[in-house]
C-alpha cells in the first residue's frame, strides 16, 4: 500500500485527472505494471544509445555501470571504418526501386481482383498471399543456382550475373513482398463504391484510366501505410542480401552489419554506435509516420 | 489470352433485373475493348510471372531436388534420383538435425506459450483507454521496427561476456551468446522481445473491432472481466487468433537472422533455416541434402499457410 501512495503522489496529482475516472488502487497497479514493462522494453535500445555515447577507454577502466566518458567519437570511427555512407546508399538503391515496383505491381493485380469477378480470383489471391508466407530458406537452393546462371550485361551488374547485383535483390524482394500488398490492396479496393466505375465506364474511361486515375488516388491512405511498412521491411531485409551478395561493398546496411562485426568485435561501444546508425532511418520513419506504420501492420490482420 | 473469357465486368454495370444469364454476361464482357483486355492481361501476368518465377517454381524445384544426389556443380542431365535417401540421411547421419528440430520447437513453444499470451495480455490492458496509453504502446512496439539482425547486435551489449551489462550487474561470467547451453535461451529472449510488440499490435487492432454491446451485455449479466474476456471477447477474435497462430508458427520456422548474426547457427544455435543455408552457401554444397531439409520447412509452413488462407478468405467473403 505504501508504494501505491507514493505512486499516487508522484504520478496521479500533477495531471489534474478531473475528467478521467478516479485512480483506484487497481488502476495504479495497472499503470505501475505498464510503466515497468514499457521501460523494460525500451531499455535495450536506450542502453545501446547510452553505450554508443561513451568512450571505450572510460568504460574499460570503470566498467559499464558507471557515469562519464561521454563522447561522439564512436560515431565518427564507426562511420569511417565501416563505410556506412556507401552501405546506406546501397540500401537506397535496393529499397526505393523495390518498394515502388512492389506497390505498382501489387496494385495492378489487386485492381483486377477487386474490379472483376473472375473465377480464378481466389486462386490468384492465394498464389500471391501464400508466396509472402513461405520460408525464404526453403527456396534458397534453386534461387541461388538461378541467380548464378542468369547473365546480366556488364553495365547492369559488374558481376555480369543476377547473383551479387542490386537487380537480383530488388527482384527477389519485389517477388516476396508483392503478396502482402496484393492482399491488403485488394481488400481495400473491394470496399470502394462500385458507382465510381459505373460513372467511369459511362464516360468511356479505359481500364487503365479506371486503375490509374480513379482507383489509385482513392487508395492513397493504404498505399502510404504499405509504403511505410515496406520501406522498413526491405531496408531490414537480411537473409537475401546475405546469401545473394558476395562483394562486401555492395551489401545493404542491414546485412553489412555482419561483415562489420569482425572489425568491431572487441569494442562494444563501436558496435552500439554502428547499431544506432543502422536503426536511425527506421526509427525516423517510425516516429514521423507512426500512424501509417501501425495502420499498415494491422491492415493485413483486420478488415477495419 | 485463353483465360480471358473468364473475365467479366462485374457489378460495375448492374445487370437488368432479369438477365443474369450468361448471355447478359457476354454482353457486358464486350464492353471491354481489345486494349482493355490486353491491359488487364498484362496487369496480372507480369506480377504473376515474377512471383511464379522467384517463389513458386523454386519451391517446386526444391521438392524435386530433394530426391536427387545433385552436388550443385555438375550438368543437370547427370542428376540421379535417389528416392528418399536424402531424407533418411538427414534424420540418421546428420548430427545437427535433431538439435535443430528441438530448437525450432523450443522457439515455437517460447513464442507461443510466453510471448504471444503476454502480447495479448498487454493488448487487453491497453484497450481500456487508459491515460498514457500512447506512450506504453509506442514503447512496446518500438522493437518491431528494428531488423532481427540489428536486434542481435543490440542484445549483444547486454549479453557479451566481458562487456555485457548482465554480467557486470550480477557479477556472473557467462558467455550468453557463446555458451552452447544457454545461447538458445538468450536469442529467444531477444526474439520474444520483438514478438510481444507485434502480437500486442495485432490484438489491439482486433479488440478495437469487437462490438462494444457484446461486452456491455456480458457486464449486465454479471460476468467478471476475465470471464467476459474468455467467454465473450476471445471467441469473437477467432480470425485474429488464427492469424496470430500462423504468424507465430511461421516466425519460429523462419527464424534465421538472429542466430546467423550470432554464430551462423552453429554451436548451440542450430535451426533448420540455418542448416539449409549452411548446406548451400557454406563450404560443402550438398544440394539434394539441403533440399530435403528445405522441403521439410516447406511442408510444415504450407500446412499453416493453408489454414491462414482458408480463414482470411472466409472472412473476406462474409
Amino acid at each position: 500500500m505504501s508504494t501505491a501512495t507514493i505512486a499516487r503522489r508522484t504520478e496521479g496529482e500533477p495531471h489534474a485527472p478531473q475528467r478521467r475516472r478516479k485512480l483506484t488502487p487497481l488502476r495504479l497497479l495497472l499503470h505501475g505494471f505498464l510503466i515497468v514493462v514499457s521501460l523494460a522494453w525500451l531499455f535495450p535500445i536506450a542502453w545501446a544509445v547510452l553505450t554508443s555515447l561513451r568512450s571505450y577507454d572510460y568504460t574499460a577502466a570503470n566498467g559499464y555501470v558507471s557515469f562519464g566518458g561521454w563522447t561522439l567519437d564512436n560515431y565518427v570511427t564507426a562511420w569511417r571504418t565501416a563505410e556506412f555512407g556507401q552501405h546506406f546508399l546501397n540500401s537506397v538503391y535496393i529499397t526505393v526501386p523495390a518498394v515502388l515496383l512492389t506497390l505498382f505491381l501489387a496494385s495492378c493485380v489487386a485492381f483486377v481482383i477487386a474490379r472483376f469477378s473472375w473465377k480464378l480470383n481466389i486462386v490468384l489471391l492465394g498464389v500471391f498471399t501464400a508466396a509472402n508466407l513461405l520460408p525464404q530458406q526453403a527456396l534458397l537452393i534453386p534461387l541461388f543456382r538461378l541467380f548464378t546462371e542468369v547473365p546480366l550485361p556488364e553495365f547492369m551488374s559488374d558481376s555480369e550475373l543476377l547473383y551479387d547485383s542490386y537487380w537480383g535483390l530488388i527482384l527477389v524482394n519485389v517477388a516476396f513482398q508483392c503478396g502482402f500488398c496484393v492482399f491488403v490492396l485488394s481488400n481495400y479496393m473491394k470496399a470502394l463504391p462500385r458507382d465510381l466505375y459505373e460513372a467511369a465506364m459511362v464516360d468511356g474511361a479505359s481500364i487503365w484510366r479506371q486503375y490509374w486515375q480513379v482507383t489509385m488516388p482513392l487508395c492513397r491512405p493504404a498505399l502510404a501505410a504499405l509504403a511505410t511498412l515496406e520501406v522498413t521491411w526491405i531496408y531490414n531485409e537480411f537473409f537475401w542480401a546475405t546469401v545473394l551478395m558476395r562483394t562486401g561493398d555492395k551489401f545493404p546496411v542491414t546485412s553489412s552489419l555482419n561483415n562489420l562485426r569482425g572489425e568491431f568485435f572487441t569494442d562494444n561501444n563501436l558496435v552500439s554506435a554502428g547499431s544506432v546508425l543502422v536503426a536511425i532511418p527506421t526509427l525516423v520513419i517510425f516516429f514521423i509516420l507512426q500512424r501509417h506504420f501501425v495502420r499498415g501492420l494491422t491492415l493485413g490482420a483486420s478488415k477495419g | 489470352m485463353s483465360d480471358l473469357p473468364l473475365i467479366q465486368a462485374d457489378r460495375a454495370v448492374p445487370p437488368p433485373a432479369a438477365t443474369t444469364s450468361t448471355g447478359g454476361r457476354r454482353r457486358r464482357l464486350r464492353l471491354l475493348s481489345r486494349t482493355d483486355r490486353v491491359v488487364i492481361t498484362l496487369m496480372v501476368l507480369v506480377p504473376l510471372l515474377l512471383v511464379t518465377g522467384f517463389v513458386w517454381l523454386p519451391a517446386v524445384a526444391t521438392v524435386l531436388l530433394s530426391g536427387t544426389n545433385w552436388d550443385g556443380i555438375g550438368p543437370l542431365n547427370e542428376i540421379e534420383f535417389v528416392g528418399a535417401r536424402n531424407y533418411s540421411d538427414v534424420v540418421n547421419i546428420y548430427p545437427p538435425f535433431v538439435p535443430a528440430i528441438q530448437h525450432n520447437l523450443l522457439w515455437l513453444a517460447a513464442l507461443f506459450v510466453v510471448a504471444t499470451p503476454f502480447g495479448m495480455f498487454l493488448a487487453v490492458l491497453l484497450d481500456k483507454e487508459i491515460r498514457g496509453s500512447r506512450f506504453y504502446q509506442t514503447a512496446l512496439y518500438l522493437p518491431v521496427v528494428l531488423s532481427l539482425a540489428l536486434i542481435g547486435f543490440v542484445w549483444q551489449l547486454l549479453y557479451s561476456r566481458d562487456q555485457g551489462l548482465i554480467n557486470a550487474v550480477f557479477g556472473s561470467n557467462i558467455d550468453w551468446y557463446g555458451d552452447s547451453n544457454v545461447n538458445i535461451w538468450a536469442v529467444m529472449v531477444a526474439s520474444g522481445w520483438r514478438h510481444v510488440g507485434y502480437i500486442m499490435l495485432l490484438y489491439l487492432a482486433g479488440l478495437k473491432g469487437v462490438d462494444p454491446s457484446l461486452r456491455e451485455a456480458a457486464a449486465v449479466d454479471g460476468a467478471s472481466e476475465s470471464r467476459a474476456f474468455f467467454r465473450v471477447v476471445f471467441p469473437v477474435l477467432r480470425p485474429i487468433n488464427i492469424i496470430v497462430l500462423v504468424v507465430t508458427v511461421i516466425e519460429s520456422l523462419r527464424a534465421f537472422d538472429l542466430v546467423w548474426v550470432v554464430n551462423k547457427g552453429r554451436n548451440g544455435l542450430e535451426l533448420i533455416s540455418a542448416l539449409v543455408t549452411q548446406n548451400v552457401v557454406g563450404e560443402a554444397s550438398r544440394i539434394g541434402f539441403g533440399s530435403a531439409l528445405a522441403t521439410i520447412m516447406l511442408v510444415v509452413s504450407l500446412v499453416f499457410i493453408t489454414i491462414y488462407l482458408a480463414t482470411v478468405m472466409r472472412e473476406n467473403r462474409e
